[in-house]
């Protein structure tokens, strides 16, 4: 009697310690991992995976007869330090980046320091130096080639205040100079908004405060300005650095790669070996480098954000 | 701000907005002038004859109307795809508590980190095995479920984290669910995000060109900025006249409905998390 009254207690005890299984937070967090498992499964697929893959296929080569991959071992990564035309692509991405970044960053600045002026009509102007953004990228870049041929807009131009301007797809140097400009015009819109808001964020008082202590537009510029937006520079610089390591199609479309190498960037050579040659394998080495030479500049940029960015909090 | 101040700032904005109007501008009013007025100098700014034969060429030499639905149909999948995964993703991440929750975040952001330039040889070879070369599934699963929907799911979460969590807590108190809060309260709020989500991917979507590139090699198959390059005669000079239609038919649309939503698209833009 006693034990049985025991044991019905002890199984009662138990029973409410145990109680249902799906608490709130149980619930919860089904919820969660069901709400984030498309993302999760398509990162995994189509990311994590490929990226595997990567590594995986710059051992092998494609085999164009057979139709299959035949494992090569380091072969691949010999052939890279061995090309002859590496230098030439690295020199070309490296240019072409600087000149992109140094462009397009200082541009954005310069407009959204005009944008924020006390100005009426500055966003008509904002959607002006915005619209090329919206433009479809290929037409854009369509436009471009027409106006920068020898007889083009351009030339047409430069014709009429007495200047012969050159062939500037066509000589080395123009034409990578070219592919920078036609690229800044087209997405600076987008850093310059974001300037813009950063700007907008920088409190008034501090200018204020600083001009009646004496300090010129210049030192305001440079103490109170960058400090205050250097997040959003942070910021802009990484993605416009990832950016510029990506172009592709105004490349393809502009000069496909020329004249000779001049600009060939990493990209491109990249869509040549593998697409066009069917280098498959050496294609996914080439796919190595340029995914180390990012994680790189990723990881340079993030550590010197503790040197020069600026925290409120 | 003196007079003399204001005049020459405006003069600077209107030299520097020239090489960002003038190519557009270009574009569309050449599309509609006979080819000899196109190298006619000086450029006219506006057509002195108006000439269409152009705008019916592009559809003799190409399947131009399948490749426009094309573009279309793939972009808004692609968005209202993203639109959803993202808005997901990005609440669970910012919401709720899960075990695991910090590591499959890092998880997904490694998406961001990676150009799709670098994972394009294994996933055309992923989607030859399955079948799928010459057809759109790449262009519109790799988008709404791989590395380009990452940055959707980061701007989301960003979002929800800065929501107050009040309405949520009310909401919750009367007895909705997890699900039901996401989507009946914190999903509606979230209105400025998702328009700044689904302007970004459909433009990332209409741009696209290395992918389709790749994976398709049937015109009939093709999406505008792929068609756009076909229009050349025998010797592979390009067809000015009859390209510029094409790129004013691809571009203006678009350019119009952006300019037109711009005020919500830039400022989504500017305070969606994007801001450092």
């Amino acid at each position: 009697m006693a034990a049985t009254q025991l044991r019905d207690r002890v199984a009662g005890h138990t029973a409410a310690r145990r109680g249902p299984f799906w608490t709130i937070p149980r619930r919860d967090a089904l919820v969660g991992y069901l709400l984030i498992s498309p993302q999760l499964a398509g990162s995994v697929l189509f990311v994590l995976l490929p990226l595997a893959l990567v590594g995986w296929y710059s051992l092998q080569e494609w085999n164009v007869l057979a139709g299959t991959f035949d494992f090569v071992g380091g072969a691949n990564y010999a052939k890279l330090l061995a090309d002859p035309k590496m230098g030439e692509v690295l020199t070309s991405t490296t240019l072409f980046s600087i000149g992109l970044v140094v462009l397009n960053l200082a541009l954005a600045l310069l407009l959204a320091i005009l944008l924020n002026q006390k100005l009426a009509g500055t966003t008509f102007f904002r959607t002006l130096f915005f619209s090329p953004v919206l433009v479809s990228l290929v037409a854009w870049t369509i436009v471009w080639q027409f106006l920068l041929q020898g007889d083009g807009g351009i030339n047409g131009l430069l014709g009429a205040v007495g200047v012969d301007g050159p062939n500037w797809l066509r000589g080395d140097a123009t034409a990578l100079l070219s592919v920078v400009v036609v690229q800044v015009i087209k997405n600076v819109g987008l850093n310059m908004v974001l300037f813009l808001a950063a700007l907008q964020g920088v409190p008034r008082q501090l200018y204020e405060a600083a001009e009646l202590d004496g300090a010129n537009a210049w030192v305001r510029f440079l103490r109170i300005t960058v400090p205050l937006i250097s997040p959003t520079i942070l910021l802009t610089s990484i993605i416009t650095v990832v950016g510029s390591l990506q172009v592709f199609a105004q490349i393809a479309v502009l000069t496909q790669g020329g004249p000779g190498m001049s600009t060939t960037v990493l990209v491109y050579y990249l869509y040549q070996q593998a697409f066009q040659f069917r280098h498959f394998g050496y294609g996914a080495t080439l796919s190595v480098l340029l995914f180390l030479i990012v994680a790189a500049l990723t990881l340079v940029q993030w550590r010197m954000r503790r040197k020069w960015v600026f925290h409120e909090s | 701000m003196s007079r003399r101040v204001k005049l020459s700032l405006y003069g600077l904005l209107c030299v520097l907005c020239v090489p960002f109007v003038f190519p557009t501008w270009w574009m569309v009013t050449s599309s509609v002038k006979p080819i000899n007025e196109i190298f006619a100098f000086p450029p006219t700014l506006v057509p002195d004859r108006w000439d269409l034969t152009s705008y019916s060429r592009v559809f003799e030499l190409q399947p131009f109307a399948q490749q426009y639905w094309n573009s279309l149909y793939i972009a808004a999948v692609v968005t209202v795809g993203t639109m959803a995964v993202a808005a997901m993703a990005g609440y669970a991440f910012a919401r709720i508590r899960f075990p695991g929750q910090n590591v499959l975040f890092v998880v997904v952001l490694v998406g961001l980190l990676i150009p799709s330039e670098v994972t394009i040889v294994p996933l055309f070879q992923m989607f030859h095995d399955f079948g799928m070369s010459d057809t759109h599934w790449p262009l519109i699963l790799v988008p709404i479920f791989g590395a380009p929907s990452v940055l959707a799911t980061f701007i989301m979460r960003q979002f929800f984290i800065t929501l107050p969590g009040e309405l949520e807590e009310a909401a919750r108190v009367d007895g909705l669910g997890r699900f039901g809060t996401f989507y009946r309260v914190a999903l509606p709020l979230a209105r400025p995000a998702l328009g700044a989500v689904a302007i970004f991917t459909f433009l990332h979507s209409w741009n696209l060109y290395l992918e389709p590139i790749v994976y398709l090699s049937t015109p009939a198959n093709f999406t505008l900025p792929q068609a756009l390059t076909q229009f050349v005669d025998a010797y592979g000079g390009p067809m000015w006249n009859v390209q510029l239609a094409a790129a004013t038919m691809t571009a203006l649309p678009i350019l119009v409905v952006f300019v037109l939503a711009q005020r919500q698209f830039i400022e989504g833009l500017a305070h969606t998390g994007l801001k450092g």
